[in-house]
């Protein structure tokens, strides 16, 4: 299988899970959570600053459906992820030491090259 | 696992704010030892397969559900340096954006689930792969017994924390024993996904699975000495 074709099936399997199967997620509360709520600290936790985000708790404000908004929260999300990571992991990447690779790109100094 | 603002003082979030800043820095520059022009693009896409994965709670018992981690698959498939950022920008994305995991709780959650997740989760891995037979074969169930691990590592250092600066007086032992015990079962969930998914990846790519490199050159100089098709890249080995 091609890099590029796993990578397909990779984003594709993602956008599935985040877009579509996050619906069926239990709504339980989780580990840490229930601990808390059994053990008697839950009380102790304050609401995020971030509690007002039109993303919070993986709902999308103003998109009644609850499937389509939470579904458009997962794949906003996913977006984010991918186009943070994906920027940062291709800036700090190795370059140019591949001898075998034609494509290679010309060096190209940047402040992570510096600081080695 | 994701940590609220309140749970722990002021003086522990900054400490452990500092452990994920420090850790951070280090992986900016360990990372680069573990991405090329072909896995940078994987290792963003394990980030989103994280977060995603982090979405789907699954029900463990007496109205509790657990989810996926992510730290011993992403340490696993791309790199623990490179695992631990992918963490990093998802519990950033999930604070900043979802509300997921508090603010000020941010450098918990990052300590916990990145550099906790992450190492301890490729620390066992490592070792798993020292007493199970030396084949690609290997790779995945070693990749699920870190990740069976990490989950009850990470609870334990929160309890650590919770001990250390806690806002509400509870018994220690009562968390400490709730916390690894629901812990384990979830960890059990976390070895399933992460042994499924990184025996897939291994199936039909295993060059690009940082924990398989060695495995991998080893297969090529044993079995296909002058196989040069498809280089293996394998100097590189950290």
């Amino acid at each position: 299988m091609s890099g590029r074709r796993l990578a397909a099936v990779v984003l594709l399997v993602t956008l599935v899970l985040a877009g579509g199967l996050s619906f069926y997620a239990s709504s339980h509360p989780d580990g840490l959570e229930y601990v808390a709520e059994t053990t008697g600290f839950l009380d102790s936790a304050e609401d995020s600053a971030t509690a007002d985000s039109p993303l919070a708790d993986y709902q999308t404000r103003g998109v009644d459906d609850e499937r389509v908004s939470g579904g458009l929260a997962g794949l906003i999300g996913v977006t984010a992820v991918l186009g943070l990571s994906g920027g940062l992991f291709w800036a700090i990447r190795r370059r140019g030491d591949r001898a075998e690779d034609p494509d290679r790109p010309e060096r190209r100094s940047t402040s992570v090259d510096a600081g080695r | 696992m994701h940590v609220p603002d309140g749970f722990l003082d002021a003086p522990t979030s900054v400490a452990t704010g500092v452990v994920a800043a420090a850790g951070i820095a280090v992986a900016l520059r360990k990372a680069r030892g573990e991405l090329d022009d072909r896995t940078a693009p994987m290792a963003g896409l394990v980030a989103a397969f994280v977060f995603a994965g982090q979405m789907i709670n699954f029900p463990v018992g007496a109205g509790t559900s657990g989810h996926l981690i992510g730290g011993a698959l992403a340490a696993v498939l791309v790199g623990p340096w490179t695992g631990m950022l992918c963490l990093s920008v998802v519990l950033l994305v999930q604070a900043l954006f979802m509300a997921d995991g508090g603010i000020t709780a941010l450098g918990t959650n990052i300590t916990l689930m990145g550099v906790v997740g992450c190492f301890v989760g490729y620390a066992v891995f490592r070792l798993a792969l020292l007493v199970l037979p030396r084949r690609l074969g290997s790779v995945a169930p070693a990749a699920a017994v870190g990740a069976l691990v990490s989950v009850p590592a990470a609870a334990t250092v929160f309890t650590l924390l919770f001990v250390v600066g806690g806002n509400a007086p509870i018994d220690t032992g009562a968390v400490l024993a709730a916390m690894v015990s629901w812990h384990v079962v979830i960890g059990v969930g976390e070895a399933v996904v992460t042994g499924l998914v990184v025996g897939s990846v291994v199936a039909v790519r295993p060059d690009l699975v940082h924990g398989a490199q060695r495995l991998v050159s080893a297969r090529t100089l044993q079995v296909r000495p002058s196989a040069v098709a498809t280089p293996a890249r394998t100097e590189e080995v950290s």
